[in-house]
């Protein structure tokens, strides 16, 4: 991990355990991730990697009876401090779930909400920001027409673009992925693909994915998580090529999982 | 296998009578409600029924407009709507997202008991509680009037209100509401501009409910609203409602006579108007559903 372009580190978790309730996620997770890259989270299915991506907004909070130890920072500071405000961490920590979810309203007003629940109303300033995150997700053009029209009659892998402009709109620096494309068809993922390679470098993004290509083509680093525990973490040609540990070596050739 | 297709035809013919025993009774109702109504428009003339002044007994010149009743009834109802509307859909929002779920199963027995209280029992509540309550704090001469009526009737329409909105309020996804958190939206952001919109159409349907309820509600109506059948848009008046004075005036009017029939009419203006109501209702339903 020498190379220079992985070198700024965004988000260090140090010692991360995670419960639900009375059963443990999270083991001792560690890791850096690096500013303006794409990390992948790969592993089995319940393995913790969702879990883990979702500690980073604190979007595991509003689950009851969550709990966490350890320490997370992004640039230095940190998250699960009593004094963090858990809704400006979360508009710089924009997220993308595994089925999109467009607001039943306008595409318009989808990608307004962001701006608008943080005290923006002003319309020029709105619409400015609605065509800037539209083409910020290579969606402008094929809805330029329709932003008044009701987002849940785009398909699937617009919808799922927008969710993405949605994200966008609050201006985040990091952006977590959770299996954004694993609804979609070949050709939208891999729209959603070269958009998360167009997005990498202006944002951090993390991706949790089930698709070993998915994660060797879009990531720079990769991180394999089984059982709750961060089995190996490391670049991503390396994880693919030659794996330090067994057991991602046994995952990424499809031995189990 | 002969047997039980058979079986299946007896099963199936059951069911299906039962079912369509409903539209049966509607289009009887209707039927009935006609034939006793009609002879109103034959004679005196159903240009009578638009007249402004209630006084279906007298020696000089029975009349028979139903225009005092009718903005009677509407008064009551508006205000009832004003008052248990808001009460109702916040009530609703808060047992559905912000109650624990102890809280919860406290409130929903509370209510539903509410939706079962008589209402000859909430009339007498309105007697002796409401009625002197509004009179005293506007210094009224009577608290039997328009204001008391739509109170009671809104307590009445609140529990409708509340366990409708409340199911179609948490039947909205998890995934929009999580959209709308990682946003940075807080959960009362979430819920005002998220979570009621979406659920809207069903909160209209419990309004629209709630309302038909109040509509038809009688026996309250009848005892705390003074039953003075004149036209007016106050509060503190007194008002006479379609269903009281049908229920009211029925059990002494002479069979067949002009009275007779004008009641029936009545009746018949009090169906077409649920009945459009629960027009609006589908309308607005099937507009706002979301795919």
């Amino acid at each position: 991990m020498t190379d220079d372009y992985l070198k700024k580190t965004k988000i260090q978790a140090k010692n991360v355990d995670f419960f639900y309730s009375d059963t443990q996620a999270l083991f001792d997770v560690s890791m850096d991730i690096p500013e303006g890259r794409v990390t992948a989270l790969i592993g089995p299915s319940g393995c913790g990697k969702s879990t883990f991506l979702r500690t980073l907004n604190r979007m595991n909070d509003v689950i009851d009876g969550t709990r966490l130890t350890g320490k997370i920072t992004i640039d230095g500071q940190d998250i699960y401090a009593p004094e963090m405000n858990v809704f400006t961490l979360r508009k710089r920590v924009g997220m993308v779930f595994q089925k999109s979810n467009p607001f039943p309203k306008s595409v318009f007003e989808n990608i307004a909400y962001g701006p608008r629940i943080h005290g923006n109303n002003d319309r020029t300033s709105l619409t400015e920001i609605v065509e800037r995150s539209l083409q910020g997700a290579a969606l402008w053009d094929e809805v330029k027409d329709r932003l008044d029209d009701n987002a849940l009659g785009l398909s699937g892998g617009q919808q799922q673009r927008l969710c993405i402009a949605r994200a966008l709109a609050v201006n985040p620096d990091i952006l977590l992925m959770d299996e954004p494309a694993s609804a979609l068809d070949p050709r939208s993922t891999a729209r959603i693909e070269d958009l998360i390679s167009e997005l990498r470098g202006d944002y951090t993004i993390i991706i949790v994915t089930h698709n070993m290509q998915q994660a060797a083509r879009v990531s720079d680093i990769t991180a394999f998580f089984y059982e709750g525990h961060l089995i190996e973490f490391n670049k991503t040609k390396q994880i693919f090529t030659k794996p330090s540990k067994q057991q991602t070596e046994d995952y990424i050739t499809g031995r189990f999982g | 296998m002969q047997k039980s297709l058979l079986r299946d035809k007896i099963v199936r013919l059951i069911l299906q009578s039962a079912a369509s025993m409903s539209i049966l009774i509607v289009i009887l109702i209707f039927v009935f409600l006609g034939k006793e109504g009609f002879s109103f428009l034959l004679d005196p003339g159903i240009s009578e029924l638009f007249g402004t002044k209630w006084n279906p007994v007298s020696f000089d010149k029975e009349l028979f407009g139903i225009i005092p009743l009718f903005t009677g009834s509407l008064l009551a109802t508006v205000l009832a709507t004003i008052f248990a509307v808001p009460v109702g859909v916040v009530a609703a929002v808060y047992i559905a997202e912000v109650a624990s779920p102890a809280e919860r199963e406290i409130f929903k027995p509370f209510i539903e008991l509410l939706a079962g209280i008589p209402s000859v029992v909430v009339g007498f509540f309105g007697l002796i509680v409401v009625a002197p309550f509004v009179k005293n704090l506007f210094g009224l001469s009577s608290g039997l009037n328009a204001l008391t009526g739509s109170l009671l009737l809104a307590l009445m329409a609140i529990p409708t209100i509340v366990s409708i909105s409340e199911d179609a309020i948490r039947s909205v996804p998890q995934a929009y509401k999580s959209a709308s958190l990682s946003l940075g939206a807080t959960k009362l952001q979430t819920i005002w501009k998220v979570t009621v919109p979406a659920s809207l159409s069903g909160i209209v349907a419990a309004v629209m409910l709630g309302i038909g309820r109040v509509i038809g509600e009688t026996m309250t109506v009848m005892m705390v609203t003074g039953n003075a059948a004149v036209i007016t848009t106050s509060p503190f008046a007194s008002v006479r409602t379609m269903t009281a004075t049908i229920a009211a005036e029925m059990g002494e009017v002479p069979f067949g006579s002009h009275h007779y029939a004008a009641l029936f009419c009545i009746g018949i203006v009090l169906l077409l108007m649920t009945f459009g109501l629960n027009m609006i209702a589908q309308r607005v339903m099937r507009k706002y559903r979301m795919g």
